[in-house]
């Protein structure tokens, strides 16, 4: 259940104690340090008793009545079952205790003011354990709790509103997360790159697909940890996922104009020097090792230019002790001139006449992120 | 062929370079520094690593292009045989290289480390090191020959 409700992916740092928190989370209202979640009794959560915890995770306020912050995903969590959410407890509390104070937040006017969160439940906390629905398979049933519920999955992939709640009518339809640009769930078996239920499991276990790309952000340790669950229950997610039929899809961008074949050598100077290596078509990456085209990657086929920049600066970074791809960081390497030669000519390549117009904004906003 | 100005370890050279040439080339066919080594091209193994405005980069993926304004540091700039310097005698003392491929890139990306942090802890220095990798396995000692001049220069 811990695997399967993503805690460690927030409540570890990188390089710090499993479950120990300390992690930043940036939001539009300013920085949360996850917390730690060990059974310490001074700093962890070592003197919650079970009634806290449950309270905790389904109505957000914390054991000294303090309301938490909506980062921490209790809207979703609340429609976990007892039994899971007392597994849950179980779990965290057999875990060896790590003492970790909390790091204070730093979150901007109104915000800082805890007790508003009230109002926000009042707004936006509903929704109950989840029935059956008797009209789709167990599977389904079963994925559907799973994605609902302790996957949290609409916490990502939905649009925030003003007050940072998923929009009500837009649930799934993507969103952007830590400057990742989280894709819509909706309609996945759909559209021009449409997903089959095996590409969708092994995506979602972090392997590599044949057709698609692989998880790189803050999906590559949501992947990692789905990984560590049965196949059975990455299967019914699959499945649930796979039913949601797709929103009218957002317009592409404006047809650019074609780039020039001087524009075109530019980039494509760029790309034989710092990625053919592994990209190209004659790459042992691709001939042995089965890694899917360029042009089939959603980092490339989407509307933002987003997840391309995110993945070209900060790279995939290798998760110790799993297998799996890794991707070096061009930070250091390629200043946004290049950058933006090597986009433009990419998006070319494989979305021709569909030129990223947020290419600008969105590298000055990335760029000072990047480590 | 385009004309690109390098400025490595501290001189400046104008040379005559194909766009899409990685630094590493330039390096070691231009200007005859054989430190920075080739080991897989495509940045996984870190045996290229130099210093590019004292942050470590993969040379043999760091196109020249882009580069004019910028400094560009070697293991070449850390010492001679005669004269090595303070990390190369520590690595040389605790006896880190097996084959000696990955020396160069381990060198220079401990050097950075060091710059930014003169004191890091084992965990720190193991995450920083990470992306190089030694085939022969001396990881134990390079580790160790990195804490020492981590912890030598504690005091001074």
């Amino acid at each position: 259940m811990v695997e399967a409700g993503d805690c460690a992916v927030c409540h570890t740092k990188p390089g710090g104690k499993y479950l120990a928190g300390g992690l930043p989370l940036v939001t539009p209202f300013g920085t949360l340090y996850t917390t730690n979640i060990t059974p310490d009794i001074g700093t962890g959560i070592g003197n919650w008793s079970y009634p806290a915890f449950r309270r905790a995770m389904r109505e957000g306020i914390a054991r000294d009545g303090h309301y938490l912050y909506p980062a921490f995903p209790y809207v979703h969590y609340r429609r976990m079952t007892d039994g899971d959410i007392s597994d849950a407890y179980a779990y965290l509390m057999s875990g060896p205790p790590v003492h970790s104070p909390s790091k204070q937040n730093q979150m901007s006017f109104p915000m800082n003011i805890r007790p508003l969160v009230f109002f926000w439940n009042l707004l936006f906390l509903h929704g109950n354990p989840i029935a059956a629905n008797p009209d789709h398979s167990q599977a389904w049933n079963r994925g559907r709790y799973l994605v609902e519920g302790a996957g949290h999955c609409a916490a990502c992939h939905s649009p925030l509103n003003l007050l940072g709640a998923e929009k009500s009518g837009e649930r799934m339809a993507g969103g952007v997360v830590d400057g990742w640009h989280a894709p819509t769930l909706l309609g996945m078996a759909e559209g021009e790159n449409p997903w089959t239920k095996d590409q969708l499991v092994s995506y979602l276990r972090a392997e590599v697909v044949v057709g698609h790309g692989t998880p790189a952000g803050p999906m590559r340790p949501v992947s990692l940890g789905l990984a560590k669950m049965e196949v059975s229950e990455v299967d019914s997610i699959a499945e649930y996922l796979l039913s949601l039929q797709g929103a009218p899809s957002a317009p592409s961008p404006e047809k650019g104009e074609p780039i020039s074949a001087a524009y075109q050598k530019m980039g494509a100077d760029l790309f034989q020097g710092s990625c053919a290596g592994c990209h190209g078509d004659a790459a042992p990456m691709r001939q042995i090792d089965g890694r899917p085209a360029l042009a089939q990657t959603s980092a490339l086929t989407a509307n933002t230019s987003r997840n391309f920049i995110k993945t070209v600066l900060e790279g995939v970074p290798p998760a110790p002790g799993a297998p799996g791809p890794t991707m070096p960081a061009f930070a250091n390497s390629l200043n946004n001139q290049q950058l933006t030669v090597l986009a433009n000519y990419l998006r070319d390549q494989y979305k021709p006449g569909h030129a990223w117009t947020d290419l600008k904004t969105t590298l000055q906003e990335l760029r000072p992120e990047a480590k | 062929m385009t004309s690109t100005t390098l400025n490595v370890n501290g001189s400046l050279h104008e040379l005559e370079l194909d766009p899409d040439m990685p630094l590493l080339y330039a390096l070691r066919n231009h200007l005859n520094l054989n430190g920075a080594k080739y080991g897989c091209g495509l940045g996984q193994c870190g045996a290229c690593t130099v210093l590019i405005d004292n942050k470590p980069v993969f040379s043999c993926l760091t196109p020249c292009s882009g580069l004019e304004s910028k400094t560009i540091r070697t293991v070449e700039s850390l010492g001679t045989a005669d004269r090595p310097g303070k990390l190369q005698q520590a690595f040389i003392d605790k006896q880190a290289a097996q084959c000696g491929y990955c020396i160069a890139g381990m060198l220079v990306r401990a050097q950075s480390l060091l710059e930014r942090d003169p004191h890091p802890d084992e965990t720190t220095i193991r995450e920083y090191m990470a992306t190089n990798l030694c085939r022969c396995g001396t990881h134990l000692r390079i580790i160790e020959a990195i804490k020492h001049v981590a912890g030598a220069s504690h005091g001074q």
